[in-house]
């Protein structure tokens, strides 16, 4: 039987470490949506979206309220829409309408995020994946919700760095769309390497082909949890340090477990996967950057931060997959710079620079997330960090990320504001130092060697 | 029959079992067992229920029990047990 002391640190975990469940993601195939007749294919996306996503929201609240954990975000994820649309989109704009319907169906339904607007260019874009990107300005300027993605390579594929130019400009186009509006619609865009099918975490989330026609993702949280563990063993070691990251870890994708099985039963929809990933929010104690300092930074970004990150990751692995039979999404510890106070700290005291970051993506998951750079950074330069990042992802099979915000009319120093979970963020410095040339050559960079590992 | 724990988190003061458990009785709501500590200093109450005969869901519960708490200057929860036996117990 229960007592009173697991209540209690139950509990406590909840209400003073901001233990929650991040987002129960609801992934729907709109693969049989398809259509030649745009207006036939946005009703179908409707109709398809507003019914199976219909009692998601409602659901959750009652999950929330029956075990009392938080439930942060109900979001929906679709099959990238450049299959969905390939047939029906013979412009960019056709795409743009798409767009629109995904941002109304979503708010129908209370969603908070609707992710799948996205292309799979790996090792080539067909016309419409090509339509879609040149279309993803437009659409993140005029909807509120809806998240887009484009991955540009793959450990078995290489890199489309055709595909890697053009983000790069549409990048700086989304910024440029968006200026008037803290240029958010990049925070809504990602580019991946290696991206996951069943991720349910924004803005990269997307309904893969791989998957069936509805299925329940269920994203954990917790870094304030985690942090809270580490402040009782503090000067003790590795072994010490390791076991309570797994133990508390375990505790807090059971409860994640919990509320995935329980919404997949009352929604009558399958259970994909748990992503284990930590993921901080603005909050106070409920920071990755604050579990590094636990360990024994004096700051994020410091020496020996990218060793305490692939630790932490590692542990954190380690005890979920025993929480959970099926693990998946991106499953790490995110470090978004806005999403982070400890990070935001990091930076503006000079602990933390872009490079360290980059170092820091190649141990845990995701990559450059939330980072504000200058506005008048080149687009041949964005297209550089995208190919660095994909390159760590290539090379060492794990899924890695850019998600980078040129800030139109900001400079090095200023700050600018996202509000709410995407936070604040001091813009970076980026290397002033020019990669036009190898941007412009065009075509693919090979897969790696699958062997003579070093 | 699953069972519903009731927490009560705060300051000691006169009167707060009785309130609860007048709650409780009034929502047919049965209290299996009763355990309490004072941990950091705050007093902490657990009773394990059983809700079956309640008219109310667990969620309408634990709404009027957290208005019923902030009326006497505590924190009172009433969760699932499943989400303890899920953390706790392999």
């Amino acid at each position: 039987m229960i007592n009173i002391y697991e209540v209690t640190e139950t509990n406590q975990m909840i209400e003073q470490a901001n233990l929650d469940v991040r987002t129960i993601t609801l992934g729907i195939s709109l693969l049989d949506c398809v259509d030649t007749n745009l207006d036939r294919l946005n009703r179908k996306i409707y109709d398809r979206i507003t019914t199976k996503a219909r009692n998601l929201v409602r659901t959750a609240k009652e999950i929330e309220a029956d075990y009392g954990i938080p439930i942060v975000n109900q979001r929906i994820s679709v099959t990238p829409i450049a299959l969905v649309g390939a047939a029906a989109c013979k412009r960019p704009e056709d795409f743009v309408t798409i767009a629109e319907t995904l941002d109304r169906a979503a708010k129908e339904v209370g969603a908070s995020f609707i992710g799948g607007y996205s292309a799979l260019v790996s090792k080539g874009m067909t016309e419409a994946d090509e339509l879609l990107i040149r279309s993803i300005p437009a659409a993140l300027a005029c909807t509120e919700i809806v998240c887009s993605s484009v991955n540009v390579g793959s450990t078995r594929t290489g890199i489309n760095m055709d595909a890697v130019r053009l983000m790069g400009e549409t990048i700086r186009k989304t910024a440029e769309a968006t200026r008037e509006n803290s240029c958010l619609g990049c925070a809504k865009l990602v580019v991946f390497c290696n991206a996951p099918d069943d991720n349910p975490f924004m803005a990269g989330a997307f309904h893969g082909v791989t998957e069936a026609d509805a299925v329940i993702n269920v994203g954990v949280s917790g870094p304030g949890v985690v942090k809270a563990a580490l402040e009782k063993v503090r000067g003790q070691d590795f072994e010490v340090l390791c076991e309570t990251i797994k133990k508390t870890a375990f505790k807090i994708t059971r409860v994640g477990q919990l509320v995935a099985q329980e919404a997949s039963r009352r929604l009558g929809i399958p259970f994909g996967i748990i992503d284990l990933s930590l993921a901080p929010t603005p909050a106070v104690g409920d920071s990755v950057a604050e579990i590094l300092e636990e360990i024994g930074l004096e700051s994020a970004g410091a020496p020996g931060t990218t060793a305490a990150l692939a630790l932490l990751n590692d542990q954190v692995k380690k005890g979920g997959v025993m929480a959970s039979s099926y693990v998946g999404g991106l499953s790490g510890a995110f470090i978004p710079v806005s999403e982070d106070q400890g990070m935001i700290d990091a930076v503006e005291a000079g602990a933390l620079s872009i490079e360290k970051l980059e170092a820091m993506t190649c141990v845990c998951s995701v990559g450059l997330d939330m980072i504000a750079i200058p506005g008048d950074t080149p687009a041949s330069s964005i297209s550089g960090i995208i190919a660095d990042e994909a390159a760590i992802g290539m090379v060492n099979q794990k899924t890695t990320a850019v998600r980078v915000i040129p800030v139109a009319g900001k400079k090095v120093g200023d700050t600018v504001e996202f509000g709410g979970l995407l936070g604040h963020a001091p813009v970076m410095r980026v290397s002033p130092f020019s990669c036009e040339d190898m941007i412009r050559r065009g075509g693919r960079i090979p897969a790696p060697i699958h062997s003579f590992k070093n | 029959m699953k069972k519903t724990i009731i927490t009560v988190t705060g300051k000691d003061t006169v009167g707060i079992i009785a309130k609860v458990c007048t709650y409780l009785a009034d929502n047919n709501v049965n209290i299996e067992d009763i355990s309490q500590t004072i941990l950091q200093g705050y007093f902490h109450m657990m009773m394990i229920t059983d809700t079956s005969r309640s008219d109310k869901s667990t969620g309408e519960l634990a709404a009027e029990l957290d208005m019923l708490g902030k009326s006497i200057g505590v924190m009172i929860h009433c969760q699932h047990e499943d989400i303890f036996d899920m953390m706790h117990r392999i």
